[in-house]
C-alpha cells in the first residue's frame, strides 16, 4: 500500500502542502531559478570529493595507485572541506571559494538504482524520473513535469529552456520548453517577414509550437548576445568554452528563463584519467569556471533566488582499471549550488558511510546508492517551490521527497 | 538481356548520354539478381517521389528518371545488390586526389606516428610547437576528407541505397573523430570495415568492426590485457552493437566477454617484421593482419562462461566463438530488425513489422538485404512514406540533391558547416550509441531554427557550392532553379494548402526557395 495512495490522500487533505516545505525566498517563489548541469559520461566522483582522514583515506589510496588525489599538503593536493573529505585541487579558484562562502553543499552516495551501468540507459532514466519497475514514457521528463506543476501554481509563468542544440529528454514533455545552444550564435538569416511565413506553414502541424518558440528564443538570445558584444568592444574580458556558455546562460536567467538545463560531455574516462592533474584535472577546472561564472553573472540579487544542481548518469569504479582509468560504477556526488543554500551551504551533507573496505563497496566495486535522486530532487523542489505532496508525486511519482534542507 | 533493348535506352541515345551511362551500370548491377519479385510498386509520380525520397538519400531528377525507366522492383533489386558503380567523373577525381584514396592504411598510421614522434624529439620549443600543429592539422584534413568523400558518395553514388546504409551502419558502430588520432583512421573504417558489408551479412559486419583499429582504439580494447582488464568494448558490444540494453546479458557476461577479448589490439609494426618475443607455447597463438593484432601474451588464458554456456575455444578462435553467439542471439536479430524499422519506417515503427523483419534476420542468418526487403515490401513501409523527420544529414543531402541534382559539388565546405550547425558532425557523436533516430532529438525550437537559416542559406545562396575557393566571386544567379525541377513539379499536388499559400507569398526565388526548403514537407521523407 501504497505511498502512492498516501500521498494522494495527504494531498487532499493539505492541498497548500504546508509543512512539506517553505518557499526559498521570500515573498514567493516566483524569482527562484534552477539549473541542471549534467556531467553526461559519469564523472569520477571519487577524485572529485576526496575521502582525507583514516582507514577511508588508506582504502582510497590503495585502491588507486596510479591515480590516487594527493593528500591535503602535498604537491597538487586535495583541499579539505571537512575532517573527512577534500575536493579535487582544480577547484580551489572556482569551487572552494562558493564552498568557503557556503554557497556550495555536495552530496555524496547519489544517484539511481538502476543498475545497468549503461551510460544511455541510465542517463535516459535519470531524465525521464519514472519508477523503475514501470514502462518508459518517453515523452514525460522530469524537468519537463516540474515546469507543467510550477506552471499550475507556484509561479505565475514558468520559461523551461535547455541550452543544447537538441532537446534533452529531460525537458520533453506536454509543458512547452524551448532550447538554444549558445556556443556559437550566429547572426541572423531568416527575417521577420519570413519567420511569420515560415512559422504559418507549421500552424496546424504537430511542429507548430516548437517552430514558434525556436523564433521567439532566438531572438531573445541574439538581444542578449548582442549586449554580450557591446560589452566585449569595451575591453570587457570574453570567456571561452564552457564558462561562456554559463555566462550566457546566467544572463538568460536572470532576464527570461527560470528553469535551465545543460550538458558537458567528455566524463567517460577508461584510460589515463589523471590524478591531481592530467585529464580529469582539466575537465573539473573547466565546469568549476563555468559554474563560478555563473553565479557571477547571475548577480547577487538573482543567484540568492537561484539553485545550481551538477549530476551525472553514476559514478566510476572505486579502484582504478588496468588503463589508470576507471570503468562504470554507481554512486555519484551530486552538487548544489546557490547564493541561498540554508544550512547545507559549505557541508558534505546527506546519508553517507565511510568506505573503510572492500565489503563497504557496493558489490565489492562501487559507491552505494544511498540518497536516491528522485527524493534529493523532490525534498529540494519542495523546499524551492513550496510543492504539495501532490504536486511532488507528479514530479516523482510515488517517491517520498528527501530534505536535505538545501536551501 | 531483354532490358538492353528497352525503348528508353534507345531513345536516351544523343542527348542523355550521362543517363545512358548509369542505366548500363545498373544493368551491370542487376546482371546477377533473379528476375525481380519484388512486390513494391508506388501508385504515381508524387508516391514514387516520396518513395525514392525514402529509400535514396533524396529525390533527385536522375532518379526518377532511372526508375520510371527500369521500374521500382529491378532498381529496388539493383540498390539492395549493389555492384561497383561510377561515380560522375567530376566527383570521382576529388577522391581519387585524397590523401585517403592514395594511402593505404598500414602507411598512414606510420607516417603519421613518425611524424608525431618527430615532432615531440624537437629541442626548440616554438619549433616543437608548429610541428605538433602540422601533425594535429594532418590528422583533421583526413577526417575532413572522409567528410568529403562520404557526402559525394551520398550525393552521386548509383548504389544510394549502400550509401544510406553506410551511414546507418557507421553510425551503429559509432566512432569519434573526437578521441585520439581517430581522424586518421575513421576513412578507412568505413571504406574496409563498414561499406563492403552494409547489405551483407550482419556478422561479417560485426567482424569486421571488431578488428579494425579505429573501434578498437576508440573502446579502448586496444588496452585490454589480461589482469588489466577494460570493460568499455564488451560493454558496448553488448549492449549497443548486439543485443540491445535488456537482451539478457549480466554484469558477469561483460567481464566474461572482457577477459575473451584480452589481447585483442593494435600494432603499427611493419608488414615483415618479426612477432613481439613471445614463449614458445604461445607464439603459434599470435596473429597480426594488417595494425590487427592478437597478441596471446596479454590474453586472458582462463576458461570462461558467457551468456550461460562455456567458451570452448581458445585464443583469437574464442572471440569468433563469442561473436556468432552474439549474432545469433534472438535478442540481436530483433534490436537490429527494430533499428532499421526506426531509420526506415517510424520513431516507433509497428511491432508486427519488426516481427516479421526480425524473423527473416534469422532465418537468412542476418542477411540485411534480406531483412530490407521484408521492410520495402511491407504495406507498413508504403503506408509510413512522407511521415519520417528527416534527420540533419538527411536534409542537408536531401536537399542538395533536390536542388542540384547531378551537377557535382566543387566546394564541400557549405555542407559540412550546415551539418555541424545542426549538431550531426560526421563521425564526430563523442559517445557509442550514435547519433539518435527519431524526430523528437531533431524537431526542437532550436533545431528548427537553424534548420530554416540553412533552408536561406541553400535557397538563397546555394551558388557557394560551386566555387572552388571561397573568395571567388558566385556564380549568377546564386540560387537553385528549384521550382523548376521535376521533383519539386511532381511534389506539388501534395503539399499543403498552408504550404502552397507560403510559397505564393514569395516575394523572390530565392524566397521561395527557402520557404520550399522550409516547408513541412520537404523536413519529413
Amino acid at each position: 500500500m501504497q505511498r502512492r495512495d498516501l500521498l494522494k490522500l495527504l494531498a487532499v487533505a493539505a492541498p497548500l502542502g504546508g509543512g512539506t516545505g517553505r518557499l526559498m525566498a521570500a515573498p514567493a517563489a516566483d524569482g527562484a531559478r534552477l539549473l541542471v548541469v549534467f556531467l553526461r559520461g559519469a564523472y569520477d566522483c571519487a577524485n572529485l570529493l576526496v575521502p582525507i582522514s583514516g582507514a577511508a583515506s588508506d582504502f582510497y589510496r590503495s585502491a588507486r595507485p596510479g591515480i590516487a588525489v594527493p593528500m591535503p599538503g602535498e604537491a597538487n593536493g586535495a583541499l579539505p572541506l571537512d575532517g573527512d573529505w577534500g575536493l579535487h585541487p582544480a577547484l580551489a579558484g572556482s569551487l572552494l571559494p562558493l564552498f568557503q562562502k557556503k554557497q556550495a553543499a555536495f552530496i555524496p552516495f547519489a544517484g539511481t538504482n538502476d543498475l545497468t551501468r549503461s551510460h544511455f540507459e541510465t542517463q535516459d532514466s535519470i531524465e525521464l524520473g519514472q519508477a523503475l519497475d514501470g514502462g518508459r514514457d518517453y515523452r514525460s521528463g522530469f524537468l519537463n513535469r516540474l515546469a507543467g506543476v510550477l506552471g499550475g501554481g507556484p509561479l505565475t509563468a514558468v520559461a523551461p529552456i535547455a541550452f543544447t542544440d537538441q532537446l534533452p529528454l529531460v525537458m520533453r514533455g506536454e509543458a512547452k520548453a524551448a532550447n538554444m545552444a549558445l556556443g556559437n550564435v550566429g547572426r541572423q538569416g531568416i527575417d521577420a517577414r519570413q519567420s511569420q511565413v515560415i512559422a504559418a506553414m507549421y500552424r496546424d502541424t504537430a511542429l507548430a509550437q516548437p517552430v514558434a518558440e525556436g523564433f521567439a528564443v532566438r531572438d531573445e538570445v541574439l538581444r542578449s548576445v548582442k549586449a554580450e558584444m557591446d560589452a566585449a568592444s569595451r575591453n570587457a574580458m570574453t570567456a571561452k568554452g564552457f564558462e561562456l556558455v554559463a555566462r550566457r546562460m546566467a544572463r538568460l536567467m536572470k532576464d527570461r528563463f527560470d528553469l535551465g538545463f545543460v550538458d558537458v560531455g567528455g566524463w567517460d574516462t577508461h584510460v589515463g584519467q589523471g590524478a591531481g592533474t592530467g585529464y580529469l584535472a582539466t575537465r573539473f577546472e573547466e565546469l568549476g569556471r563555468g559554474v563560478a561564472g555563473f553565479a557571477e553573472e547571475m548577480g547577487e540579487a538573482a543567484w540568492r533566488d537561484t539553485v545550481v544542481v551538477v549530476i551525472s548518469e553514476f559514478g566510476r569504479t572505486f579502484r582504478e582499471n588496468g588503463n589508470k582509468g576507471t570503468d562504470h560504477g554507481h554512486g555519484t556526488v551530486y552538487w548544489v549550488l546557490g547564493g541561498g543554500l540554508a544550512q547545507a551551504g559549505g557541508r558534505v551533507v546527506g546519508e553517507q558511510v565511510a568506505l573503510t573496505q572492500p565489503g563497504a563497496l557496493f558489490q565489492n566495486r562501487d559507491h552505494p546508492v544511498l540518497n536516491e535522486y528522485r527524493a534529493v530532487f523532490g525534498g529540494l523542489f519542495a523546499r524551492m517551490y513550496g510543492l504539495s505532496p501532490a504536486q511532488l508525486d507528479h514530479v516523482f511519482g510515488g517517491v517520498a521527497p528527501k530534505d536535505l534542507a538545501l536551501v | 538481356m531483354s532490358f538492353l533493348r528497352s525503348p528508353a535506352v534507345q531513345n536516351a541515345a544523343p542527348t542523355w548520354r550521362l543517363l545512358v551511362a548509369s542505366v548500363v551500370a545498373l544493368l551491370a548491377a542487376c546482371s546477377s539478381v533473379p528476375t525481380p519479385t519484388l512486390a513494391v510498386a508506388p501508385a504515381d509520380a508524387a508516391a514514387q517521389r516520396q518513395w525514392l525520397d525514402r529509400v535514396s538519400w533524396g529525390a533527385n531528377a536522375d532518379d526518377a528518371r532511372q526508375v520510371a525507366s527500369v521500374g521500382v522492383p529491378r532498381w529496388l533489386g539493383a540498390q539492395l545488390h549493389p555492384r561497383p558503380a561510377p561515380l560522375p567523373a567530376a566527383a570521382q577525381a576529388q577522391i581519387d586526389a585524397m590523401r585517403i584514396s592514395r594511402t593505404p592504411l598500414e602507411q598512414l598510421a606510420r607516417e603519421l606516428e613518425d611524424q608525431r614522434k618527430a615532432a615531440d624529439a624537437l629541442a626548440d620549443d616554438d619549433a616543437k610547437k608548429a610541428a605538433r600543429q602540422a601533425y594535429q592539422q594532418a590528422l583533421n584534413q583526413l577526417a575532413r576528407e572522409a567528410q568529403q568523400r562520404f557526402l559525394l558518395r551520398a550525393l552521386y553514388s548509383p548504389n544510394q541505397l549502400q550509401a544510406q546504409m553506410t551511414w546507418f551502419w557507421m553510425n551503429h558502430f559509432n566512432v569519434s573523430t573526437r578521441k585520439a588520432n581517430l581522424r586518421a583512421l575513421v576513412g578507412d573504417y568505413e571504406e574496409t570495415a563498414i561499406r563492403p558489408h552494409a547489405l551483407g551479412r550482419f556478422r561479417d559486419l560485426l567482424g569486421a568492426t571488431l578488428r579494425h583499429p579505429a573501434m578498437l582504439r576508440y573502446l579502448d580494447n586496444a588496452q585490454n590485457a589480461a589482469n588489466r582488464l577494460n570493460e568499455n568494448y564488451a560493454r558496448e558490444l553488448m549492449e549497443l552493437h548486439t543485443l540491445g540494453v535488456g537482451g539478457g546479458y549480466s554484469q558477469d557476461d561483460v567481464q566474461a566477454l572482457a577477459r575473451v577479448l584480452t589481447g585483442v589490439g593494435v600494432s603499427l609494426r611493419e608488414d615483415g617484421a618479426p612477432p613481439p618475443r613471445l614463449r614458445p607455447e604461445l607464439q603459434a597463438a599470435y596473429v597480426r593482419d594488417g595494425l590487427f593484432e592478437f597478441n596471446p601474451a596479454r590474453h586472458d588464458m582462463g576458461p570462461k562462461t558467457l551468456l550461460g554456456a562455456p567458451i570452448t575455444q581458445r585464443g583469437l578462435a574464442e572471440v569468433d566463438e563469442a561473436l556468432d553467439r552474439l549474432a545469433r542471439a534472438p535478442a540481436t536479430a530483433h534490436f537490429i530488425a527494430n533499428k532499421l524499422a526506426v531509420y526506415f519506417v517510424a520513431d516507433v515503427p509497428p511491432p508486427a513489422l519488426v516481427e516479421r523483419m526480425s524473423a527473416t534476420f534469422q532465418r537468412s542468418d542476418g542477411d540485411i538485404a534480406a531483412v530490407l526487403t521484408t521492410m520495402f515490401e511491407s504495406p507498413e513501409f508504403t503506408a509510413s512514406l512522407g511521415r519520417k523527420f528527416r534527420d540533419p544529414v538527411h536534409y542537408v543531402v536531401g536537399s542538395v540533391r533536390l536542388a542540384y541534382g547531378g551537377r557535382v559539388v566543387a566546394s564541400m565546405d557549405p555542407m559540412i558547416g550546415w551539418i555541424n550547425r545542426m549538431g550531426e558532425t560526421l563521425y564526430a557523436h563523442e559517445t557509442p550509441d550514435g547519433y539518435p533516430l527519431t524526430q523528437d532529438a531533431w524537431a526542437s525550437a532550436g533545431q528548427m531554427t537553424t534548420r530554416f537559416e540553412i533552408a536561406r542559406a541553400l535557397g538563397a545562396n546555394g551558388a557557394v557550392l560551386f566555387r572552388g575557393d571561397n573568395q571567388a566571386p558566385l556564380e549568377k544567379p546564386p540560387f537553385p532553379p528549384l521550382a523548376e525541377s521535376a521533383p519539386v513539379r511532381d511534389g506539388l499536388p501534395a503539399l499543403s494548402s498552408a504550404t502552397r499559400q507560403a510559397l505564393a507569398q514569395a516575394a523572390t526565388p530565392q524566397d521561395w526557395n527557402t520557404f520550399y526548403l522550409a516547408s513541412p514537407e520537404h523536413n519529413h521523407r
